[in-house]
């Protein structure tokens, strides 16, 4: 196993790809992605990294060139970030309807306007219906690890889809962190070479991406929504095999002191460290509290996140990332249909926060708790509230 | 049939749509929303062949005497055809006329 160094989370997670035997990266700079693609550059420059680095004039040419890159076989890497990947949305519905394999970190970012270059989740929460795969860093070595874990996915003939690496800008992607780099031979005991189930291959023609008329349309999203969903098994799977390897676990839905918990927060990426931190807090002070945290955001994990939080009497769900005039934020959302499906009904308060770089801190965790177990007390109306917003 | 008219199960379509048979477009039988249809007088034709170079589709070849004969198993009922005929040989019927 590889010795725990410092580094920055960026170039951390470039090493990685470049552990990965990456064929092509094609990538344009965005803060605070840049990090990422300029040290892939520089491997690929100084003969660290036998890949083509791709510099391209937009991402809407990044992901075109990467959907071109994957279906003609090739290992494909790239890294965005909020506008820029507002701007290859586009590109991005079709690697996924394409069932191109790609793997892309996104070093999540407000989206303007106003103009804001930091953190939140507005860039993936526009990627939820493109039919990515997506998986949620809290910290600098989960960066690297599921970023290796994206490839074993993407690439697993069972799934052969494109998977979102999201790690929250700034917060994880500037850090310098302890973090364990594999050695290679890990990495290649873990991850097989790419073998393309289809190609773009001049002696054997084939043709991607053709028209889909009303008769087919149809089937073609049934059957790309069943790939998706059939997705979760193998995503599974695959941390089950890194734990073995690695000996560092991955869940769809972790948890965090939640067995006995009557509250229960729910988080997605970095500031779920600090929710453990509150919850701690309130453990000590004999509340019974805990948080249950997605790893998974795509595909769903419905019945892991049923298990995780049927014990609770009330939740308190962050959202960092709004759904304008919508009944509640995009992963409160996914919480109360999981819910309602089931016939579950806690008293669910859902709280956007931490919009555009706002610090989420342990005292907001614990006004959250305060304010679910008030309103269960007073069975005051659920809904959603824009933290510390001022008045 | 399901060639001829693309309809499948959502299980039989080829991963992401590919399609693997190069030309397969070929076996869709595409001439089947036409409205009117091309019909030559071989009386007034003199095989010159515009029909089927300016046919957007492969309605027309060629048969054993020479003269274009159109196939309208892909013919949209565009009128092309019609259009360019320098013989006037090609009128545009009603289809059920």
């Amino acid at each position: 196993m590889g010795k725990r160094v410092g580094m920055e989370v960026s170039i951390a997670a470039a090493e990685v790809v470049g552990l990965c035997d990456v064929d092509v990266i094609a990538a344009y700079p965005i803060t605070p992605q840049t990090h990422i693609v300029e040290h892939l550059s520089e491997l690929v420059a100084d003969g660290h990294l036998d890949a083509e680095f791709i510099p391209v004039e937009s991402e809407h040419s990044a992901m075109s060139t990467c959907v071109g890159s994957a279906a003609a076989g090739a290992r494909t890497f790239t890294s965005t970030s909020s506008q820029g990947y507002a701007l290859m949305a586009e590109i991005c519905y079709i690697a996924s309807s394409m069932r191109l394999p790609i793997v892309m970190a996104v070093a999540n970012r407000a989206l303007s306007a106003p103009i804001n270059i930091w953190n939140d989740h507005a860039d993936m929460m526009m990627a939820r219906d493109t039919g990515w795969i997506q998986t949620v860093a809290e910290n600098g070595q989960e960066v690297v690890d599921l970023i290796l874990h994206a490839f074993r996915v993407a690439e697993d003939h069972r799934v052969l889809l494109p998977v979102m690496v999201n790690l929250d800008g700034f917060t994880l992607s500037h850090m310098i962190e302890p973090i364990i780099l594999p050695d290679k031979e890990e990495v290649d005991r873990y991850l097989p070479p790419y073998k393309p189930k289809l190609r773009l291959d001049p002696q054997n023609p084939m043709t991607f991406g053709p028209v889909g008329m009303p008769e087919v349309y149809t089937e073609a999203k049934k059957a790309q929504d069943e790939a998706v969903k059939e997705s979760k098994a193998v995503i599974v799977e695959a941390w089950q095999e890194f734990e073995k390897q690695f000996g560092r676990s991955y869940k769809p839905v972790e948890t965090y002191k939640a067995e006995d918990a009557e509250t229960l927060l729910l988080t997605m990426g970095s500031i779920s460290e600090t929710a453990m931190t509150a919850v701690d807090k309130m453990r000590a002070d004999g509340q019974k509290v805990g948080l249950a945290h997605l790893r998974l955001w795509r595909p769903f994990p419905a019945e892991e996140l049923v298990d995780a939080v049927k014990g609770a009497k009330a939740l308190a769900v962050v959202d960092r990332a709004l759904s304008l005039s919508g009944g509640c934020g995009p992963v409160c959302v996914e919480v109360k249909s999981t819910l309602f499906d089931r016939g579950l009904s806690p008293y669910v308060q859902n709280f956007l926060a931490g919009l555009g770089g706002r610090d989420v801190t342990v005292e907001d965790f614990e006004t959250m708790v305060a304010k679910v177990g008030d309103g269960l007390a007073k069975g005051l109306p659920m809904g959603y509230e824009i933290v510390n917003a001022r008045e | 049939m399901a060639k001829e008219t693309g309809i499948v199960s959502w299980k039989e379509l080829e991963l992401g749509c590919t399609l693997t048979e190069p030309g397969s477009a070929a076996q869709l039988k595409t001439g089947d929303w036409r409205s009117m249809r091309p019909v030559t007088n071989f009386e007034l034709c003199n095989k010159c062949g515009q029909c089927y170079i300016f046919c957007p589709d492969m309605v027309y070849s060629k048969n054993e005497e020479g003269y274009y004969e159109a196939d309208y198993y892909y013919c949209k009922g565009c009128g092309i055809c019609a259009r360019e005929c320098p013989k006037d040989a090609i009128q545009m019927v009603e289809e059920g006329d």
